[in-house]
């Protein structure tokens, strides 16, 4: 019998159906899994008792000859900053530690009314900040990924979703889900060999996920390829009056739609995501996606978007200023842990808290939004920040007078180890060059990957779409897979 | 302009004071989550996990609340925005769950408008002054701190968090205490017209901050103090009074006026400064990101026009033009719910002079003597409609009239009822008159040839007795009548 861990969504889903094999089989093999992965420090709870209860209700379900939902039979991974009733949820952090919600997020709802059942919360960055996974206050998510070079160096899974990266890329989970800001998806899917869309801003309900930057937070799947991302992302999202942002649209039926004959499409190559200093190879398969795409039909066209260079300080002023503001609410005072140190006032037991609570990388970007926020700055950084949005977003709509969608590199590099660039904030944010702009101008944008560099770690591509055209961003990813043949996976070593 | 001055050593002083009110807006939900907002509700019972700020927790705009906050602007003949945006102004304070309070600096609901006040209840029209209003903003209000339940802690109540207020903004356009108390309780009245906000000041829902700064006369604007919360009329008043008082005392000794933030003490009759969360002053605003900019379309602006009442002024003009007194028609429309009253004490068929006259005396007087509000009034519309029926068709005297009201009052009976079961008729039969008016006048002979010689004053007198032998039911223009003729009659021998 084939290790049911080596499915993916669709496998499952098709298997469970159809009676290849039972539900209960497939989450047991998973929770197996899990808890054989404890060095990977990729799950922070582990709920085997609601992966089973959504296999037995499969099982039941299908036993009793009732249609299964889209998902029946699933179990997945949940990034830690998507609140869960009854399930510890922290965001990786210190300051939430033992924090159980008596809610359930939008997003986890719908997937569990899909069917699908929860293995466990993922680690992440805390609060979603940080590139490497080195910011969880549990400790660094580590990648399933060795380098070539005979080496032992632990790889950085990615962040901030890197404990969703690391756990599918290890086949801990056939799907888990993550959150981007400013690339949070798309760069640990890379790293680690995976696929994973951002939809549109306002696809996914930001309702009961901790809020990092709001008005760039999107929610979206990883999973090993595109059909899986397609079917996970038609469970998660849709319209949810609980979210003033979220977009009053019915969800396409992506999956159905997935096509990888790319006749007709346009795709628009930007040339100022040609930066200084990036390798050789992702340079090499960046021409290699567009010769794939060439492949599929598609037609290629060079674009510009002048003001890509400015996304990278834009972003790092507007989403600390969300942040600074977001974090607020963890105070001590109703939730969370509470530092009260003998005689102290209020103000003395909030900065307590919180400089107890918060990581280094929290703080900074607190102490970044609160500076570029305050009177005497606040035209200089963020008001100057909000006009570079909106002109990086009339870039990609001049862009969309040329062309469908864009081919980038997801990353400017493969990656890199643990403690590399821990001690380089900049050096850090870098990563995030090619995934920010379309954060910033709210479109959808998924990487998959392409191939190996040298070091035999996988590179991504990022394709960005139109708004609302996740289905143009899914079937250009499709037909790169296909032609990509990307089979490589990560040696069980932990 | 203001007459209003203070005297001081160096000369004279002029006041100038703007109002910052915070009005609760009257709407059953919160401003951004559902949670209700019942006043005087046990610690904590209302609120949601947005209103407590639970982590994911986010804002959706109350359309009630933003109907409320259109229509109030509309009353005033304010500028409707069609496109605001919410912002958020961050501070830390245990009352305050998210860390910052989403209001709208930049971009208001309601832009520029004006509320006209009376100066003389008597001469309403002649006695005016026109108030700017700079803006009316939506905001959240905050939750409250209980710091008398525990020897060393401070207890959070978090029912009040989330609740939709309306910040409606003066000019300085007011000079004296007289003025700002006029321009409170016609801002009041009107919220309380409009119906979004009760404007229940003793349970908080209306509150003002009060602006004062002093000047020379015809001087440029002085610097100002904010005084806070100041939850009564009398108190705005005593406010205004005091601190430019105080200003004065403090420029005329060679002193500065600090800008800054005071508190109003009753018990002192004073205002002092005030340490507070209200130090911090960089609130660090920005666009609430959780929030799309408010958009307005015309067929919900229409919606709003077409739900206002009749206001204040209008109605007083109807009601004068009724030929109704000044004074009465600012009387009777002062308060929503009187207001409602007389009009359908019209509605019923009395006659508006009439009926002004009768509410503002015997009405109000009776609810005044029993402490009653015209709400819970013992005698509805109709009643006293069918009570001055009966007067104004002669079958009631005034002093019948009100033997039957004070019966009504007592009863909650009918007019007609009453005057029937006690048998209050008036009558205007003459023979009956004549025959107890010779009784009198026999009864009295020494009066009569008293009456006779010159004792004019008399007459009085007879018409009294005549009227207590009648029980009060004679018509008095008949005995009049009657009586002139029965004692002058026999003058002329």
């Amino acid at each position: 019998m084939t290790d049911l861990t080596d499915l993916g969504i669709a496998g499952i889903r098709d298997g469970v159906r159809d009676g290849s094999f039972k539900a209960r089989e497939v989450a047991d093999a998973f929770i197996a899994k899990v808890s054989q992965a404890k060095a990977l420090n990729a799950f922070l709870v582990e709920t085997p008792d609601h992966a089973i209860a959504a296999a037995t209700a499969a099982d039941t379900a299908r036993e009793a000859g009732e249609t299964l939902k889209p998902l029946a039979g699933v179990p997945i991974g949940m990034k830690d900053l998507f609140c869960t009733k009854g399930v510890t949820t922290t965001a990786a952090s210190h300051i939430l530690e033992g924090f159980t919600p008596t809610y359930e997020s939008t997003v986890s709802q719908n997937l569990w009314d899909a069917g699908a059942g929860m293995l466990g919360k993922l680690n992440m960055d805390q609060f979603a900040m940080g590139s490497s996974n080195e910011t969880s206050a549990f400790g660094n998510v580590i990648s399933p990924w060795k380098r070539n070079d005979g080496g032992n160096a632990s790889l950085a899974p990615g962040g901030s979703s890197g404990g969703s990266s690391s756990a599918v890329a290890a086949r801990l989970c056939p799907g888990a889900t993550g959150t981007d800001t400013g690339g949070s998806i798309r760069q640990p899917a890379a790293f680690t060999g995976i696929s994973g869309i951002k939809p549109t801003y306002g696809r996914c309900s930001r309702w009961g996920t901790i809020a990092f930057a709001s008005s760039l937070d999107q929610a979206g799947p990883m999973a090993r390829d595109v059909k899986d991302c397609a079917i996970l992302l038609e469970a998660m999202a849709g319209f949810d009056a609980k979210d003033g942002t979220s977009l009053q649209l019915d969800v396409p039926k992506w999956e159905a739609g997935l096509s990888a004959n790319l006749n007709g499409l346009r795709v628009g190559i930007p040339k100022e995501y040609r930066v200084d200093g990036m390798p050789e190879e992702i340079e090499a398969l960046w021409q290699q996606g567009i010769d794939w795409l060439k492949d599929a039909g598609a037609t290629i066209v060079e674009v510009s978007l002048p003001h890509t260079k400015y996304a990278l300080p834009a972003y790092y002023i507007i989403a600390p200023a969300e942040a600074s503001s977001n974090l607020a609410r963890y105070d001590g005072v109703r939730y969370g842990i509470r530092d009260l140190p003998t005689g102290a006032g209020l103000q003395d037991m909030y900065a307590a808290t919180r400089a107890d609570g918060f990581g280094p990388e929290v703080k900074r970007r607190i102490m970044i939004g609160t500076y570029v926020l305050s009177a005497g700055f606040y035209d200089a950084y963020y008001t100057q920040a909000q006009k570079v949005r909106t002109l990086i977003a009339r870039d990609f709509e001049r862009a969309w007078e040329t062309c469908d969608v864009l081919l980038t590199p997801t990353a400017p590099s493969a990656a890199f180890a643990l403690g590399e660039k821990s001690a380089d904030p900049i050096a850090m944010y870098l990563n995030d060059v090619f995934t920010v702009p379309s954060s910033l101008a709210g479109l959808p944008a998924m990487s998959v990957p392409g191939g190996l560099d040298k070091q035999g770690l996988p590179l991504g591509l990022q394709i960005i779409g139109k708004p609302l055209d996740e289905q143009g961003v899914l079937n250009a990813g499709l037909a790169i897979e296909q032609r990509a043949g990307f089979v490589a996976r990560p040696d069980v070593w932990w | 302009m203001s007459d209003y001055r203070i005297q001081g050593e160096t000369g004279e002083w002029e006041v100038v004071v703007g109002l910052e009110v915070h009005a609760q807006v009257t709407s059953n939900a919160k401003l951004f989550s559902g949670a209700a907002t019942a006043f005087g509700a046990e610690p904590n019972t209302q609120v949601s996990l947005v209103d407590a700020a639970m982590p994911g927790m986010l804002p959706v705009p109350n359309r009630e609340c933003i109907r409320q906050a259109v229509r109030t602007g509309m009353a005033i003949e304010a500028q409707i925005n069609k496109w605001s945006r919410f912002d958020r102004k961050n501070y830390f304070y245990a009352d305050l769950p998210q860390g910052y309070q989403i209001s709208q600096l930049y971009h208001p609901i309601v832009g520029e408008g004006a509320i006209d006040i009376s100066l003389d209840d008597k001469n309403p029209d002649a006695a005016g002054k026109r108030i700017g209003v700079e803006r009316i903003h939506v905001e959240q209000d905050a939750g409250k701190l209980m710091h008398d339940q525990h020897p060393t802690q401070s207890y959070v109540d978090l029912n009040r968090s989330g609740v939709a207020l309306m910040e409606i903004v003066s000019k300085p356009d007011l000079a004296s205490p007289a003025e700002t108390g006029a321009y409170l309780r016609k801002l009041r009245s009107i919220l309380r017209y409009v119906g979004s906000c009760d404007g229940n000041m003793e349970e908080g829902s209306m509150r003002a901050d009060v602006n004062v700064s002093v000047r020379k006369v015809g001087d440029e604007l002085g610097t100002r103090t904010e005084t806070k919360n100041v939850n009564s009329v009398r108190f705005v008043m005593a406010v205004v009074e005091q601190e430019a008082k105080r200003q004065v005392e403090v420029l005329e000794a060679g002193g500065k006026i600090v800008q800054e933030t005071r508190l109003y003490d009753p018990d002192r009759n004073e205002t002092r400064s005030m340490r507070s969360k209200e130090d911090a002053h960089d609130y660090r605003y920005f666009p609430d990101p959780d929030l799309l900019p408010l958009v307005l379309d015309d067929a919900f602006l229409a919606e709003c026009r077409a739900s206002l009442p009749e206001l204040p002024d209008a109605k007083r003009a109807r009601y004068e033009a009724l030929g109704i007194a000044p004074y009465q028609a600012t009387v009777l429309t002062a308060e929503v719910e009187a207001a409602r009253w007389f009009d359908a004490l019209l509605d019923a068929g009395a006659k508006p002079a009439a009926a002004a006259n009768w509410t503002t005396s015997e009405l109000f007087g009776a609810l005044n003597r029993t402490g009653k509000d015209i709400e819970n009034s013992p005698v509805s519309p109709a009643q006293a409609a069918e009570l001055l029926g009966l007067i104004a068709d002669g079958t009631l005297s005034g002093s019948l009239a009100k033997q039957v009201f004070e019966v009504m009052l007592e009863t909650g009976d009918g007019a007609a009822k009453v005057v029937e079961d006690r048998g209050l008729k008036q009558t205007s039969d003459t023979g009956a008159i004549e025959k107890v008016i010779a009784e009198v006048m026999a009864a009295n002979a020494d009066k009569v040839a008293d009456y006779r010689g010159g004792k004019d004053k008399l007459f009085g007198f007879f018409v009294g007795q005549t009227m207590k032998a009648m029980g009060g039911k004679a018509n008095p223009a008949v005995v009049n009548e009657v009586l002139k003729g029965a004692l002058g009659e026999s003058v002329a021998p």
